[in-house]
């Protein structure tokens, strides 16, 4: 999967979660939470859709590298290409 | 058409989900209803088969019309002539409101194993606001979802009809309006605070999902409502509804979670036999719950059977929250946002996650020296997250 790919999957997962919320208007180098006002429940569930969709095991220990709308696409990339 | 509280007159049909002919038990849910609350999922509480549709979709009808005849189990064809209709077919009087001392289970209340909840509107993904619309200008739901594959939105709606539309926030507004007008004018609240170190719950939290994938992954607020539902099994006072002058305690606990609804208003549906449900089942349920009021899916039942409200701020939140309670509830439980503070822990100063526990209840039913047992009991159960 390219990078390219893995922006579109995260952009689609977040519309499911945020509906009312445009990927383009909020800043990608703020707080994710803050700018799709997700709550602790909402993240979550991204989270597991994000993980099954990737395979991955997104611990809790990595959130701290899941901040921002940027900062968890790039975790995802990392974690997909090693 | 069901009651959904004091405060509704009437609801629109959007959506029948059983066609005529259909067999329906207790428990399916056979149409959509929009109500100044949201769309709900209304029940069927009889076996039979769904003879015919008595109010059309779009139609706004008053509380108390059929919605649509079922013809019991025995009554044969022959039988349901229309002269014999009337005594064979009984009126879908489905989500009557329970009264709070049932404890019925929910069709879903045994769900043991831990479960990704599934969204139930995946057919058709639309915001409740939307759906509101589509119903409010006789656009059938059919048409969306043909018009696009994704999820729709109000636009999408304003855009079929082709015209601009006024907010639809305002029905949402006015029912929570209505309810908190209520519960300000006739319920003598008293308010309680109480700070405490929640540390323990938020380590065992860490700890148990260290090695879980995230679909079993625990949050906090399975904890509280599990710590507030044992802590109630002591103070039935704070259990229950107080309708026509009498304060009726509920056997089972139906906590109903405070949602925030996204763009506007919050809905705060019960999670049946909290009491009797593991931290795990409560997660599931919390996610299936909250998937399906942000899909605008959720049942009357669910409305109107809470006992208790619990509405916890989350972790983007400030300190505290004084509550306003839901009536015919008689308290709400308000959780804070958990923050890392100077705390003396064991005789020294020392950084711990500190939160802070609000009560706000009526002052018909309890008394403030109840009330402050009750919060100590709730942080008791949070210093024991593993007995929960």
């Amino acid at each position: 999967m390219t990078p390219a790919e893995i922006q579109i999957a995260l952009k689609e997962e977040l519309h499911r979660i945020a509906p009312d919320i445009e990927v383009t208007e909020i800043d990608p180098a703020a707080d994710l939470r803050e700018e799709f006002d997700i709550d602790s429940i909402d993240f979550l569930t991204l989270v597991t859709a994000l993980g099954k969709r990737f395979n991955l095991a997104m611990p809790e220990a990595d959130y701290a590298h899941m901040g921002t709308f940027n900062d968890l696409l790039t975790y995802l990339v990392g974690s997909l290409h090693k | 058409m069901p009651s959904l509280g004091a405060d509704m007159e009437a609801g629109t049909l959007v959506e029948w989900l059983k066609e005529p002919g259909e067999t329906v038990k207790r428990g399916d849910i056979v149409a959509v209803v929009e109500t100044q609350k949201g769309a709900i999922e209304i029940e069927i509480f009889e076996n039979g088969v769904l003879e015919s549709y008595l109010v059309e979709i779009g139609n706004k009808v008053p509380v108390g019309t059929p919605l649509a005849t079922i013809r019991g189990k025995g009554a044969t064809i022959e039988e349901a002539k229309p002269e014999r209709k009337a005594e064979a077919a009984k009126t879908a009087e489905a989500a009557a409101p329970q009264p709070p001392e049932s404890v019925e289970k929910a069709p879903d209340a045994q769900a043991k194993p831990i479960e990704t909840p599934r969204i139930e509107g995946e057919r058709l993904r639309i915001t409740p606001a939307a759906r509101r619309m589509a119903a409010q200008s006789g656009i059938s739901l059919e048409m969306l979802s043909n018009a696009s594959n994704d999820f729709i939105s109000l636009s999408d709606v304003e855009e079929r009809i082709g015209g601009t539309v006024a907010s639809e926030k305002f029905s949402m507004r006015d029912a929570i309006a209505a309810a908190m007008s209520r519960s300000k004018r006739e319920i003598p609240h008293y308010y309680l605070s109480h700070t405490t170190d929640i540390s323990a719950a938020v380590n065992f939290v860490a700890e148990t999902n260290k090695n879980r994938a995230p679909e079993e992954r625990l949050l906090l607020g399975a904890l509280y409502l599990k710590a507030v539902a044992k802590a109630l099994s002591k103070y039935p006072e704070f259990n229950g509804h107080f309708t026509k002058n009498v304060y009726h305690e509920s056997s089972a606990v139906h906590a109903g979670m405070a949602i925030n609804i996204r763009g506007g208003g919050l809905v705060a549906p019960a999670i049946h036999d909290t009491e009797s449900r593991d931290l795990d089942e409560l997660m599931t349920a919390m996610r299936d719950l909250i998937i399906r009021v942000r899909a605008g899916r959720f049942r009357a039942r669910e409305l109107s059977d809470a006992t208790i409200t619990i509405t916890s701020l989350g972790d983007r939140g400030v300190d505290q929250l004084f509550g306003i309670i839901y009536p015919p509830q008689v308290a709400i439980i308000g959780i804070g946002t958990p923050a890392r503070r100077p705390w003396v822990h064991d005789g020294i100063l020392v950084p711990r996650e500190v939160t802070t526990l609000t009560l706000a209840a009526d002052h018909r039913v309890s008394d403030g020296h109840r009330g402050a047992l009750f919060l100590r009991a709730i942080d008791k159960q949070l210093q024991s997250p593993e007995a929960l």
